[in-house]
């Protein structure tokens, strides 16, 4: 299997806002997985998903247990459970206790996402009202991956982001234009080198 | 507080464990799905303070009383009262009426852990006046969740939460209408424990055991790798009477097994399938 990378978005309060002006401007060859891990409602599931997929030109799927993971696909983790990576690359889903209240839990699926990957890892935290995700940042760092933060000025909710400073010194802060211009010229860095 | 993260844990080491675990238990945890079997054995050894996995090892053959805990905390007991309020709106509306064709409807609840989905149930069943001719059968690997399921005893402050499930089911009634409380409890009546069958099961290792018309399995497989997943899926499969029922979790699918030739969807929501004969 080729070394590819897998691109992860954390949040919460604020966050789907922020998504919905980056993830629909991704265009169909976008050679990554996205998989995008916030904090919503149980209620919320085919909400989310039916938005996204009207707007979105990737493929979007709700991820079940044992989705495998591919290219070009936005994988939204379902409220309720936990977030896992097997070693296959196909995910898994955990019913186990809510982590400081919160089931997906993101560093609990930043945890287990470096443990598969590795340092091919760019995880993006967004907009949000409390402190998960900061440690999993730091595991991305520490195995060599890379990190961004959304601007704590454009976020509508800036606890999260501001988080993860006094863990690690993320690789960027960008506001969503610059994360969504980010992963456009990553895209096609990434799709010349296949057509040359 | 913050929880640490968890402990690193190798492959080859987890092997091990699961040998010895095998040959001292009986317990055959090989084919848990990796992933969330190394996180709960991570958190087990942050929780009792224990430093490596061969420690963790030790302790397990040592202490058999351990091994309970140890059980206990690796398949995942987490659980409540009309869990999915709208799948059981589905069995209310769509299956419960199909069931009452039958003379008597056997249902197997597989991996039931403390029971609250059992009773749910139950209650679904006695409003569709088919209780008294309905034996639901109530399985787990672990014994000590069995005899909390079998008392129908739950947290009173849960209830609230529950009851407002069971509305959301189309329940017309309350749920304080079916049980007493005694202290902090809530009691369910006799009359839904005595159509229960409450026994140890292992899907693992353990086979088919009678023919039944609905089969529930609810967020159990989740835990299991594909392999061992399609081998419960086949166990399923056999102890189904033709054209019975077979429910998973709400993020459970047959699709991606292979072996779904012999079910037929039929509600793609709520994971609902069919045996086809």
């Amino acid at each position: 299997m080729e070394e590819k990378e897998i691109i992860v978005f954390g949040g919460s309060a604020g966050s789907v806002d922020v998504l919905l002006s980056i993830l629909p401007k991704l265009p169909v060859k976008f050679p990554f997985p996205i998989v995008v891990v916030i904090h919503r409602k149980d209620m919320d599931d085919s909400v989310l998903e039916s938005v996204m997929k009207s707007r979105c030109q990737l493929n979007v799927i709700e991820i079940e247990d044992k989705t495998f993971i591919k290219d070009g696909t936005i994988f939204l983790a379902p409220a309720g459970y936990h977030l896992l990576v097997e070693n296959d690359y196909s995910f898994s889903l955990d019913l186990s206790e809510k982590i400081n209240f919160s089931r997906p839990n993101i560093d609990v699926a930043l945890e287990s996402i470096v443990n598969i990957y590795k340092n091919r890892v760019i995880g993006i935290l967004l907009s949000g009202g409390n402190e998960d995700g900061a440690r999993g940042m730091k595991l991305i760092k520490d195995a060599g991956g890379l990190i961004m933060i959304q601007s704590p000025e454009s976020s509508s909710v800036p606890v999260m982001p501001k988080s993860i400073e006094s863990l690690v010194e993320p690789h960027n802060i960008l506001s969503p234009d610059e994360i969504c211009n980010f992963l456009l010229s990553k895209s096609l860095s990434c799709n010349k080198r296949v057509f040359k | 507080m913050k929880e640490s993260l968890s402990i690193h844990i190798s492959d080859e080491e987890i092997q091990n464990l699961n040998k010895m675990i095998y040959i001292q238990y009986g317990y055959d945890f090989s084919d848990y799905s990796l992933a969330s079997y190394k996180r709960r054995l991570s958190r087990i050894m942050i929780n009792f303070k224990i430093l490596n996995l061969t420690d963790l090892e030790y302790k397990l053959v040592e202490d058999e009383l351990f091994f309970n805990v140890f059980l206990e905390e690796v398949t995942v007991n987490v659980t409540e009262m009309f869990r999915d309020p709208d799948f059981y709106k589905c069995l209310r509306r769509d299956i419960i009426p199909q069931l009452s064709t039958y003379p008597m409807i056997r249902i197997w609840h597989a991996g039931c852990s403390t029971g609250e989905e059992v009773y749910s149930l139950a209650i679904l069943l006695k409003e569709a006046d088919l209780l008294k001719r309905s034996l639901l059968y109530a399985t787990d690997i672990n014994e000590d969740v069995l005899i909390k399921a079998k008392s129908g005893s739950f947290s009173l402050e849960l209830m609230k939460e529950y009851n407002e499930n069971y509305k959301n089911t189309g329940g017309l009634f309350d749920l304080s209408d079916y049980y007493t409380v005694k202290d902090d409890r809530a009691i369910f009546n006799e009359e839904f424990r005595n159509r229960m069958v409450f026994s140890p099961h292992n899907l693992i290792q353990d086979k088919s055991f009678n023919e039944f018309n609905l089969i529930l399995c609810r967020n159990v497989l989740i835990y299991f790798n594909r392999d061992l997943q399609n081998r419960v899926i086949k166990l399923f499969s056999m102890s189904l009477s033709s054209f019975g029922y077979l429910a998973l979790g709400s993020k459970e699918t047959l699709e991606l097994n292979g072996v779904n030739e012999e079910f037929e969807l039929v509600n793609k929501q709520q994971k609902i399938w069919k045996r086809k004969k």
